[in-house]
This record gives structure tokens, C-alpha cells and sequence, in this order.
């Protein structure tokens, strides 16, 4: 099967939207106070220090910007094949009592954001939390939706979305991939470490 | 729809190399953990990094994360043990794991039912993993032939403790980042020792050198063999180590006349304070529990500054939380079952 690619959003496409969702940010809170930003590991922590670094530039403050790893609060953990990496969640402040604006880099089904929602009440209670991503992709299976969004993009479910950033990939681009082979299985064996004849 | 654009090479490149490291094997390749030996060192890198995410869920008010939620696991311990049933007992509830411990004093192991039988009606149970310490080599193993369960080793005779070789590498590669080039010398009672083999194995798969030091009856004949150098005088074996692992003298597995006395043993072989003095100040200090003082180690080294066994306790909860997270996880501990 031929694989289409495309290219919806560039370097200077990320940059906008990133910019108007820090105003957007503000401009809903009224301000910067109390306010945290947390991203979601691991392309929404880049997109966590950039909206921050946008608020910066706009109030002059420096808002706490922390990590959150999900994985072990996945709920396809008995049935996905392949285990994401485990990573660490990097979150140096209480969030109690504060605004989380909860960062992701693409909002499919809304999965993600159901267990980074469970992962950061177990962290703290905070007075409320909102959700900015950078590509809304529709098909949600879950009622979740973005409170900032970056851009809207119609997809089909066979297809899928690439966010790269240049802190990761070294690139800023969103590209869109269609008929996309799947990948094949491998199962590990049932004892690999010992074998004895018996 | 924006219009197409063509993407250039050069970032074609980028994002292969990227999706090739975000397939990096994220499960272990063994369905279950019986022991080090033959354990690749990826398998061993994986269960340290996912360890140290575990370590930060201990420091947090809410220590408990729910993907083994739904699973229930089974501790079978036919050895007496505290630190290491405790330790399985709360990284299983940790991970939100329904928990059954058994101990054979109060059970029908007593009435004379054999191993194979009490797996077999536990299981009927409808549990997922089990847990098994048992005092005959190859109990595990034996558990893996003759049920469906994930079986992890807690210790099996003389044979192999890997959980506990895991966090003491763990530990170890906590203080030095790398292993590859650290020297590590365990002393003690290296032939009846599981924890001293469950270290050598997988110290040696990830390049460090191991020596070993002990009276010449309690080291086995060919130990050399498994890639370590053996030392019969402790002060020639701690000088220039990184890590002295002093194991506990096992008088419950010491069949016949192997040491003179304790005194004489901890007069050749037991660390203290101008011992430890002489090996360097950097030098660190483990024990895998429960220790004899004043017999192995005086206390003043086992509570000392160079000696982090009470970190080893901490780690070894999260090293298991590691453990049974990457063992449970993925389609086919439901497939096989």
C-alpha cells in the first residue's frame, strides 16, 4: 500500500497557534495567577515550556512548568502489545488548590487525557484543569474536550497524525499519514532465560 | 484540507531514526522471572529505568498507581521470609493488584499436599501471578511446567534470587550511573548463597567485575567459571573495590562442619571499621538482610555512612513494582492464559 503524506501545519503554523493559546490561557483566567502549566510526556512537556515561555513573554511571570508521564494509568495496559517506555513524572511543586492548564501535543480519542486526569489527582486536588493541545483530531471515544486548541483537523481513524517539534525531532511540523502498513508482532517466548532439557 | 507539501529528505531521515527509537522494546523477552543467568542486559536496563519511575510513585502522598488492577497475584512462601514477602506483598498492592499470601505453617502443606497440587487448586482460583520462595532449586521452574500463571522467583534453594540481584544492581547503578568497569567483591558464604549467584549473573552480563571472597569451604569448586575471581583473604579482596556485598552467614543451609566457629569467621571475614577504613572512603557498603551483627559486619559499618542497605530495602520495593508491572502488562498474559 502507497503511503500519502501531508503536511497541515508548519514551523510558523505552530508558533501562531502556540501564541494565541497563551493569550487564549490568560485571557480566560484573567491572568497568570495561580496558574500551573503540565505537559504530557512526551511531546506535550515541549509544547509545556513553550506555551509558558509565550506567557512570559505577554505578563512578564513565570509560570511552574512540570512532566507527566501516563503510563501507568493507561487503561489498554493488559491488552496493548507493545508497553510504552515508562518515564519519569517531573512535577516540583504541590498542584493543590492550583489551575492546571494540561498540555498534549494531539487529542484523539481522549484516552491520554482521561488518565493524565487520574494521574494528576493522584498528585494533589487542583482547583481545575484545562486542556490545550496543539491538533484536535475528532473521533473521541470518551467525553473529554480541549479547552484551547491549536488547530482543528478532520481525520479518518485509519489515518495518522505526526507532530513533530524541533526539541524531539528537530523539526516543528504536524503531517498527516495515510495507509500506513501495520507493523508486525513478535511474542516473547515463553521462558528465554533457561533451557533445560528435561 | 491545507494544501500538500512535499517534505524534505533530511527530515524524512529524522523522523525514521525517531520512530525507531520510539519502538524501543518496552517488554521483557521472558514470560516469566525464574533467574539472572541468561538474562540479556537490555532486559535487565529495562526493568532499572521503569524502577526509577516506581521510586518517585513511593515519595508521592498517594503511593498506589492501578495497572495491575484486576490481577490478583499469589505469594507461595515455603521459606520463612520478612523482607522480601513485605516488600512483594506491597509493590503488588501498590499496583493495585488483588493479594493472597500463603505460608506453609498454617496451610495443607502441613497434610502432606505436594507443590504441583497446591499450585494447580490455587489457580482453579483464577489468579494471575504467582510469587513462589521455596528452600529446592528449580521450584520456580518447575511452577512454569505445571500452571498457566506468570511465575516470578522469590528465591529457590541455593539456586537463584533475582529480585534481589536486580535491586542490588539497582542500587549499584544508582550510586555509579554505569557498571561496566566497577569492581564489586561479595563476601561470605558464596556456596549456599542464591543471592550471591543472582548477583554474579547479571553483574557480569552488564560488565562489571565481580570478585568473590570466603573460607575455601563455603566457595564452591569452579565458581570461577561464572567469570569471577575468588579471594580467600578479605584484605586483599576489598582493596581497590567500588562495592563490598556482604552476604549473611546461612547456618539453616550448612550441612556439617564448613566454618570452625563464628568467631573465627568473623576474626578472617567480618567487616568493621578499620577493614572498611582501609578498602577507601567511597567504597559502599550492601547486605541483602537480615544481618548478623557483630558476626559478618560490626555494627558501627552496617549502620555507618558508607552503608546504604536501608536504601537496598527501599529500592527492592521498587525494583518489584518494576518487575510485576513489565511482567503483567500485554496482550498475551491474556492470550495464554
Amino acid at each position: 500500500m502507497s503511503v500519502l503524506r501531508q503536511k497541515i501545519m508548519d514551523a510558523a503554523a505552530v508558533r501562531r497557534a502556540l501564541t494565541r493559546i497563551g493569550h487564549e490561557i490568560l485571557e480566560r483566567n484573567g491572568g497568570a495567577k495561580d496558574l500551573v502549566i503540565i505537559g504530557i510526556k512526551s511531546r506535550g512537556a515541549p509544547l509545556a515550556d513553550r506555551i509558558a515561555a509565550v506567557i512570559e513573554d505577554i505578563e512578564k511571570v513565570k509560570l511552574p512548568v512540570g512532566y507527566l508521564d501516563i503510563t501507568f494509568y493507561r487503561d489498554d495496559f493488559q491488552t496493548a502489545f507493545d508497553q510504552p517506555v515508562v518515564q519519569r513524572t517531573e512535577i516540583l511543586f504541590d498542584i493543590a488548590g492550583k489551575t492546571v492548564i494540561l498540555v498534549d501535543d494531539v487529542l484523539y480519542t481522549g484516552r491520554t487525557i482521561r488518565s493524565a486526569l487520574d494521574a494528576l489527582i493522584d498528585l494533589g486536588r487542583p482547583h481545575a484543569i484545562q486542556l490545550a493541545v496543539l491538533v484536535d483530531r475528532g473521533h473521541r471515544e470518551l467525553p473529554i474536550r480541549a479547552d484551547f486548541v491549536g488547530k482543528n483537523v478532520p481525520t479518518a481513524p485509519t489515518e495518522q497524525v505526526d507532530v513533530r517539534l524541533r526539541e524531539i525531532d528537530n523539526a516543528d511540523s504536524v503531517i498527516i499519514e495515510r495507509g500506513k502498513p501495520r507493523k508486525k508482532r513478535k511474542t516473547p517466548k515463553d521462558n528465554a532465560y533457561i533451557d533445560l532439557d528435561l | 484540507m491545507p494544501k500538500s507539501t512535499p517534505i524534505a529528505k533530511a527530515e524524512k531521515k529524522s523522523a525514521g531514526s525517531r520512530r525507531r527509537k520510539k519502538r524501543q522494546a518496552a517488554r521483557l523477552s521472558s514470560r516469566h522471572l525464574l533467574g539472572l543467568e541468561n538474562m540479556p542486559a537490555a532486559d535487565i536496563e529495562l526493568i532499572i529505568r521503569t524502577a526509577v519511575s516506581f521510586k518517585d510513585v513511593l515519595d508521592r502522598p498517594i503511593k498506589k498507581v492501578p495497572p495491575l488492577r484486576g490481577m490478583t497475584v499469589v505469594n507461595l512462601f515455603y521459606e520463612p521470609s520478612t523482607r522480601t514477602r513485605i516488600s512483594f506483598e506491597l509493590a503488588e498492592k501498590r499496583l493495585s493488584a488483588d493479594v493472597v499470601s500463603f505460608t506453609t505453617s498454617t496451610s495443607s502443606v502441613q497434610k502432606g499436599e505436594t507443590l504441583r497440587d497446591t499450585i494447580n487448586n490455587i489457580e482453579a482460583m483464577k489468579t494471575d501471578v504467582v510469587v513462589i520462595r521455596h528452600r529446592y532449586p528449580g521450584a520456580a521452574h518447575y511452577l512454569t511446567r505445571c500452571c498457566n500463571s506468570i511465575v516470578i522467583n522469590a528465591g529457590d534453594g541455593a539456586h537463584e534470587h533475582p529480585t534481589q540481584g536486580l535491586l542490588d544492581i539497582f542500587t549499584l547503578w544508582e550510586i555509579f550511573g554505569s557498571l561496566e568497569g566497577k569492581t564489586v567483591v561479595i563476601v561470605g558464604d558464596i556456596a549456599h548463597s542464591r543471592v550471591a549467584r543472582s548477583n554474579i549473573f547479571g553483574l557480569v552480563t552488564l560488565g562489571a567485575k565481580v570478585r568473590v571472597c570466603g573460607p575455601p569451604t563455603l566457595i564452591p569448586v569452579g565458581i570461577e567459571d561464572l567469570g569471577v575471581e575468588v579471594y580467600y583473604n578479605l584484605d586483599n579482596a576489598i582493596k581497590g573495590v567500588d562495592a563490598i556485598n556482604v552476604l549473611r552467614i546461612q547456618r539453616e543451609r550448612q550441612s556439617g562442619a564448613v566454618l570452625p566457629s563464628l568467631r573465627e569467621y568473623t576474626k578472617l571475614f567480618g567487616l568493621n571499621r578499620s577493614r572498611l577504613a582501609a578498602a577507601g572512603p567511597d567504597v559502599v557498603v550492601m547486605h541483602p538482610g537480615p544481618i548478623n551483627r557483630g558476626v559478618e559486619m560490626t555494627p558501627e559499618v552496617a549502620d555507618g555512612p558508607q552503608s546504604v542497605i536501608l536504601s537496598q530495602v527501599t529500592n527492592g520495593l521498587a525494583v518489584r513494582m518494576a518487575v510485576l508491572y513489565l511482567l503483567c502488562g500485554g496482550e498475551t498474559t491474556v492470550a495464554e492464559r
